[in-house]
């Protein structure tokens, strides 16, 4: 696919990548999903997105061709690709701090390296396509285990960490009351990862029914519907006998809804970074001294967020892109023994040739959409 | 006491379920119990094995000169080489890049202005060729049937429908002004033609 301007992409025929460096690997792309993060690109709000750029950072495929320098990879490996393009070896890498690398990304030093995400994030095409570059493919990609469901696989390459991380970042201790803002795929896994973290109680905030019934049937969770109250943050404080939650997890990022001025001007007209409804409501719903834990993703420039509250409460404000690899090899074990099944949240699987579809589908919310696959059409 | 809300007082408000029933009732309740256990534990992990076998990575080659930001010393060793800049879109970038730091509004509100000089330039370029744009199979708008875009909006409350009203203005009313314009020039420019003629007579 090739991003047209904000709201239009189309599928076209572009040449197959090429080695650009000797630790690159080609991929052969066999399935891959639209994010929720993508939408923000569709919509034409993150800075240097171009025309003829092809989106895509959650996919898996088959290696298609290695460079010279590739040692832990073969043509023909199953691979799972983390969204994080990363070089394993710069101050942030050598840390761990993988979604922060210092040496991918020449566009910006805030932000390290994303597939499909931007110049802002390197300029790099993604994997929504039949072929896909992926750099250091000693570091990043790993071969997909036998056992393991291509479909849980390409939800492990962003959308599960994502969420398990996003409840890490909470530093949630047994007993904890924790709120989920946003019931997508991010959310959804984030609600279920508090529970394997040792909550007390899960609460998830959203405005789409459907979502908020996933949210009670696969992450076991309370659910409210921030329509039906004049006031969610009240309505929370209510809930949690007028205490807060010790901690919130802001799983919405910049589309937040739920205040029109906000949307209007942070989505629409871009004037902000984001709409940042969502991490305004966790600021107040969360308990003094509580955590806020952020990885609904963000632009650049500035938004409109309540940073007095946050400092006259003492709260703690923990965010992050996901370091992906990090968490893969907890993440198989609890896929392995069951507890979770990531797979489970995908309802639609889409065609790449019907992918404008697919996106105008999820941009809109239609059909109870959740999470969109993208299948490759085989080469 | 106990009409007293929680804060008021020292105590801990006391647990909906306990945690021996939420084990019994969610598969996995507890497992990552222990916050030291956790992956992502302790942020920062001096000499994580990460598959490197160099200490700083070889250099991609460099095929046209290569935007990047004023706080890097350098061009990174690694970067994408997807859509290079070109036509006015490219200068914009190219300046916001070369002038501004990112710590500056200027720089992102330059590149943000690109993108969208960069989605007329492609539009317009795109009518000179075989394939131009069309907005109808490119918004994806004819899913709208199938995927039952009335009963998705409208068969519960959704906070967002308050405002999808504005995207076919923000998606269709520049072309609808383009096309006004390009209506107006034309009829502006039949009239010289005409008034001239009629001036030869």
């Amino acid at each position: 696919m090739v991003y047209r301007g904000p709201y239009k992409i189309r599928v076209e025929e572009k040449d197959i990548p090429r080695i650009e460096h000797p630790n690159d690997a080609i991929v052969r792309v066999t399935t891959g999903a639209i994010c929720g993060s993508d939408l923000h690109l569709y919509h034409g709000m993150m800075p240097d997105t171009r025309v003829g750029m092809t989106f895509g950072h959650e996919f898996v495929g088959v290696v298609h061709e290695v460079g010279s320098s590739v040692q832990n990879l073969a043509v023909g490996d199953r691979v799972m690709v983390p969204f994080n393009v990363y070089c394993g070896s710069c101050y942030f890498c050598s840390r761990g701090l993988y979604s922060n690398c210092h040496n991918v990304n020449p566009n910006a030093t805030a932000v390290g390296g994303i597939y499909g995400y931007s110049h802002t994030c390197g300029g790099y095409d993604g994997g929504q396509a039949e072929f896909v570059r992926v750099p250091f493919a000693d570091v990043g990609p790993s071969k997909i285990p036998d056992w393991m469901d291509e479909e849980d696989a390409v939800l492990l390459t962003d959308a599960l960490p994502t969420g398990y991380f996003g409840a890490q970042l909470g530093d949630i201790v047994e007993g904890d009351t924790v709120v989920v803002f946003g019931a997508g795929p991010v959310g959804l896994f984030a609600a279920k990862s508090a529970w394997l973290m040792g909550a007390g109680r899960v609460i998830v905030i959203d405005h789409l029914e459907y979502r908020l019934e996933k949210a009670r049937t696969f992450a076991h969770a309370e659910t409210y519907n921030f329509v039906e109250y004049d006031d969610i943050v009240g309505h929370l404080k209510k809930a949690t006998d007028y205490l807060g939650a010790d901690v919130v997890i802001d799983a919405v990022g910049a589309e937040a809804d739920g205040n029109f001025v906000q949307h209007v001007t942070g989505t629409k007209l871009k004037l902000q970074g984001g709409s940042p409804v969502a991490l305004n409501w966790a600021i107040d719903a969360v308990r003094k001294g509580g955590t806020v834990s952020v990885v609904g993703a963000y632009g650049p420039i500035f938004s409109a967020v309540k940073f007095g509250d946050a400092v006259n409460k003492g709260l703690t404000l923990r965010m992050n892109q996901c370091p992906v690899k990090r968490q893969w090899p907890r993440l198989f074990e609890h896929i392995r023994n069951g507890y979770l099944k990531p797979s489970d949240i995908v309802t639609h699987r889409i065609p790449l040739e019907h992918i404008s579809e697919g996106y105008h589908m999820f941009s809109a919310k239609l059909d109870e959409c959740i999470k969109p696959l993208i299948i490759s059409t085989p080469a | 006491m106990a009409d007293i809300a929680t804060p008021y007082t020292a105590g801990k408000p006391a647990l909906k379920e306990s945690s021996e029933a939420l084990r019994a009732r969610i598969p996995g309740w507890g497992v990552d119990l222990d916050p030291a256990d956790r992956p992502s534990f302790p942020r920062e992990q001096p000499g994580i094995e990460t598959g490197a076998h160099w200490d700083f990575p070889e250099r991609q080659r460099e095929e046209w000169p290569r935007e990047r930001s004023i706080e890097h010393a350098f061009l990174t060793p690694v970067f994408g080489t997807s859509t290079p800049p070109k036509g006015a879109s490219g200068a914009i970038r190219k300046y916001a890049y070369a002038r501004f730091s990112e710590g500056r509004a200027a720089h992102w509100l330059l590149l943000i202005a690109a993108d969208r000089v960069d989605a007329w330039e492609q539009h317009l370029r795109s009518l000179a060729t075989t394939r131009p744009d069309n907005p109808v199979t490119e918004t994806g708008i004819l899913s709208e049937p199938a995927r039952h875009g009335l009963r998705s909006r409208f068969g519960s409350k959704r906070a967002d429908v308050n405002h999808q009203w504005i995207d076919p203005i923000l998606v269709g009313g520049p072309w609808v002004v383009a096309g006004l314009g390009a209506a107006a020039a034309i009829r502006t420019l039949s009239r010289g033609l005409q008034s001239r003629a009629g001036a030869r007579k």
